[in-house]
């Protein structure tokens, strides 16, 4: 029998511990000293590219574990063109592939024809399929999206892919915490891609690895659901494993009613639950960074990594006045992006705007975009094209008439996919053509060869369709608002 | 997985911070499959100009570096998408080793679940290691996973760091999965006290109508 406690003692046993660590303790089946742990997944969402990990279970002889646990969705290489007629060879076998592939391992498909298709990391939100404080694995590097929900989001390639299939489980070394306090207001024409653009600039492309992120701070909080869920995706940017944000009642709110999303006595549990998730008062974290929202600008990249960002009233830097070991890299990512050192940022002409993605491809973002657009026009030379984050996205935007606004300004209005994102379904632009898109990259030839990327927000990119060249939005939703 | 003990290879320098996915192996290759040649298309955009033609003032193309094992790089190699397809476009043209500052985290463990060793030095010793390939194109370096070192031709080793999870699966080609379907007993036990304490985490029940 263990020695009575002083009145004392009860304090210095409760260790106050971080929400990583509460959903990171829950799932580990095993950790050794070294930190390696085996953690349960509770959820599983495979696309397109899951192949190799299916053929590697094959050919061991194994099934999937936990069919109810796995979810798959066409988002990566599916066409995006109305109708949807034209599927090439490629993308046909694939397709086939793939449903042969859940067919066969009895697991549930959101495929072309189902009303809940689009990209994994919208649907899985937007359907209560992603619930707070669970893991959630993706073969697909933007799976920290849904850590706004506060689940643990992990990105993982084609061998994990295959383990979690077989196992449900996967080995993950524990990383290190950092927490990202961000206070004051966003300003009018500043959005939450704004945010998490500023703070990949301010910690760098690799300044998050081995680190998961949690957001915190009164800016965070202020943000819609949609805004966190923007915020997180971009965390793999920064370098981080992964990214978290606390639920409090605007996660309770989104999640409620969504047609996976627990319901009656069950709901009360999981409400009480999730909210105890939230990190405790003096947790300590390996890194601490504040940041003071009312300082950020719509953002704009200039070169080939996330990184390379500026505010929209900004100039194109010169690599002559950057750090040593910077130069040459700002020398070469200025030569591709053809930009000239000391130009102005606004007025850099564009080719085409790109307004979807799993990380702007959600209603609110949407809305953003067709309030700058509302009663102008795409500017002539520019291809403007919107592509919604999932069917489901598409059709509320449609009952509210924004595809009216967009189409009737010369945008495109297509079928939910990753589309210009990712190079792999047909939508990419021409050598040399200067993108303004609200997608996550920008690296060298991400949306086809030579293509010129510069990201942005929603009501950055639709400012830059309309004027034809990189624009600060405020100028033009100035006397729109209130 | 074949083991993996000690190297000693040519060593290509690739002298680029944040060398992502995309650069490894550009989306318009993954189409072909690997059988369609991984290793052509490996850091293709890098390697050759919009004409299709090498590079010549790339160290990489260097005619002594040819047949190169191990890759010297910048920091936060292999950051960006988790497709594992990037380790198999740098293994099916060569590369066994990747000397970097930092990796990418996806791209890490993605390289040590195929047999290649992401090695991390501090940037200086990188920088130092870079100039002297660069000055000797064809110059070998050895990884040497039993001692944790990277060795110069001239002997001086430099310490790296790496877990012992992973270093004893490389040393002897160990498979993670057979190990994993051994701790099945465990999976279980923990699912069923998970599935008590937070039923809503459970598989996924039958979906009310979509309202869409």
């Amino acid at each position: 029998m263990s020695a009575p406690l002083t009145m004392f003692e009860p304090l210095t046993m409760f260790e106050p511990l971080t929400m990583f660590e509460k959903i990171w303790r829950r799932h580990t089946v095993t950790e050794d000293d070294d930190g390696q742990a085996l953690l349960a997944i509770d959820r599983h969402l495979v696309h397109e590219g899951s192949a190799r990990g299916f053929e590697i279970l094959a050919r061991r002889g194994l099934k999937v574990r936990r069919p109810d646990r796995t979810v798959g969705m066409a988002d990566h290489i599916v066409p995006t063109a109305p109708g949807r007629t034209a599927l090439t060879g490629f993308q046909r076998a694939a397709l086939e592939l793939f449903q042969r592939n859940l067919d066969g391992a009895g697991v549930r498909a959101f495929g072309l024809g189902d009303d809940r298709q689009g990209i994994v990391h919208v649907v899985g939100p937007e359907q209560g399929i992603t619930l707070p404080g669970m893991t959630v694995v993706c073969g697909d590097s933007h799976a920290s999206t849904h850590g706004a929900l506060g689940a643990y989001g992990l990105g993982i390639g084609a061998s994990e892919v295959a383990h979690v299939l077989a196992t449900q489980t996967l080995w993950q070394r524990r990383p290190r915490t950092m927490r990202i306090t961000v206070t004051g207001d966003l300003g009018p024409g500043v959005t939450a891609k704004d945010l998490i653009l500023a703070v990949i600039g301010r910690i760098g492309a690799d300044g998050a690895t081995g680190h998961v992120i949690e957001y915190a701070g009164p800016a965070i909080r202020a943000l819609s659901m949609e805004g966190r869920l923007t915020v997180c995706n971009m965390s793999i940017e920064a370098g981080a494993r992964a990214g978290l944000i606390a639920p409090d009642e605007t996660t309770l709110r989104y999640v409620r009613g969504r047609p996976f999303a627990p319901a009656g006595a069950d709901w009360d549990r999981a409400a009480q639950d999730w909210l105890g998730l939230a990190t405790d008062p003096g947790a300590r974290f390996d890194q601490e960074i504040r940041m003071d929202a009312t300082a950020v600008a719509p953002m704009v990249t200039w070169g080939t990594s996330p990184q390379d960002v500026v505010g929209v009233d900004g100039r194109v830097p010169d690599p002559g006045q950057a750090d040593e070991t910077r130069r040459e890299a700002m020398r070469q990512a200025l030569d591709y992006l053809g930009l000239v050192p000391g130009t102005p940022i606004e007025g850099i002409p564009v080719d085409r705007v790109f307004i979807g993605s799993c990380t702007n491809g959600r209603l609110e973002d949407l809305r953003a975009a067709a309030e700058v657009v509302r009663g102008r026009s795409v500017a002539p030379g520019v291809t403007a094209v919107v592509v919604p984050g999932s069917t489901p996205v598409r059709h509320a935007a449609q009952r509210e008439g924004l595809d009216e606004v967009f189409r009737a300004a010369g945008f495109e209005w297509r079928e939910a996919g990753c589309s210009m994102c990712v190079g792999l379904n047909g939508d990419i632009a021409a050598p040399g053509e200067r993108v303004a898109s609200t997608s996550n990259r920008n690296f060298v030839g991400r949306q086809g060869p030579g293509a010129r990327t510069h990201l942005m927000s929603p009501a950055m990119a639709a400012a830059a369709a309309v004027t034809g060249c990189l624009t600060d939005v405020r100028r033009l939703i100035e006397g729109r608002t209130g | 997985m074949d083991p993996f003990r000690t190297l000693t290879a040519i060593a290509a320098p690739l002298p680029m911070p944040n060398v992502d996915t995309d650069q490894i192996i550009p989306a318009r290759f993954l189409r072909a499959g690997r059988d369609g040649g991984f290793g052509r298309a490996c850091l293709h955009d890098v390697r050759f100009g919009p004409d299709g033609e090498p590079r010549a003032d790339l160290p990489l193309n260097h005619p002594a570096v040819q047949g190169a094992q191990i890759l010297v790089s910048g920091p936060n190699f292999g950051c960006g998408s988790s497709r594992e397809e990037a380790v198999y476009a740098l293994w099916d043209f060569g590369i066994r080793a990747v000397i970097a500052p930092g990796f990418g985290d996806i791209f890490y463990g993605n390289a040590l679940k195929n047999g290649m060793v992401p090695v991390v030095l501090p940037e200086p010793e990188v920088a130092e290691l870079t100039a002297r390939l660069q000055a000797a194109p064809g110059s070998r370096l050895t990884v040497d996973l039993d001692a944790r070192t990277v060795s110069d031709e001239d002997g001086v080793a430099r310490p790296f760091a790496i877990t012992e999870f992973a270093r004893r699966r490389l040393l002897e080609g160990l498979d993670e999965l057979d190990h994993t379907l051994s701790l099945l007993p465990e999976i279980d036990a923990l699912e069923q006290q998970m599935r008590r304490q937070w039923p809503w985490n459970a598989g996924l029940p039958s979906p009310t109508p979509s309202s869409d």
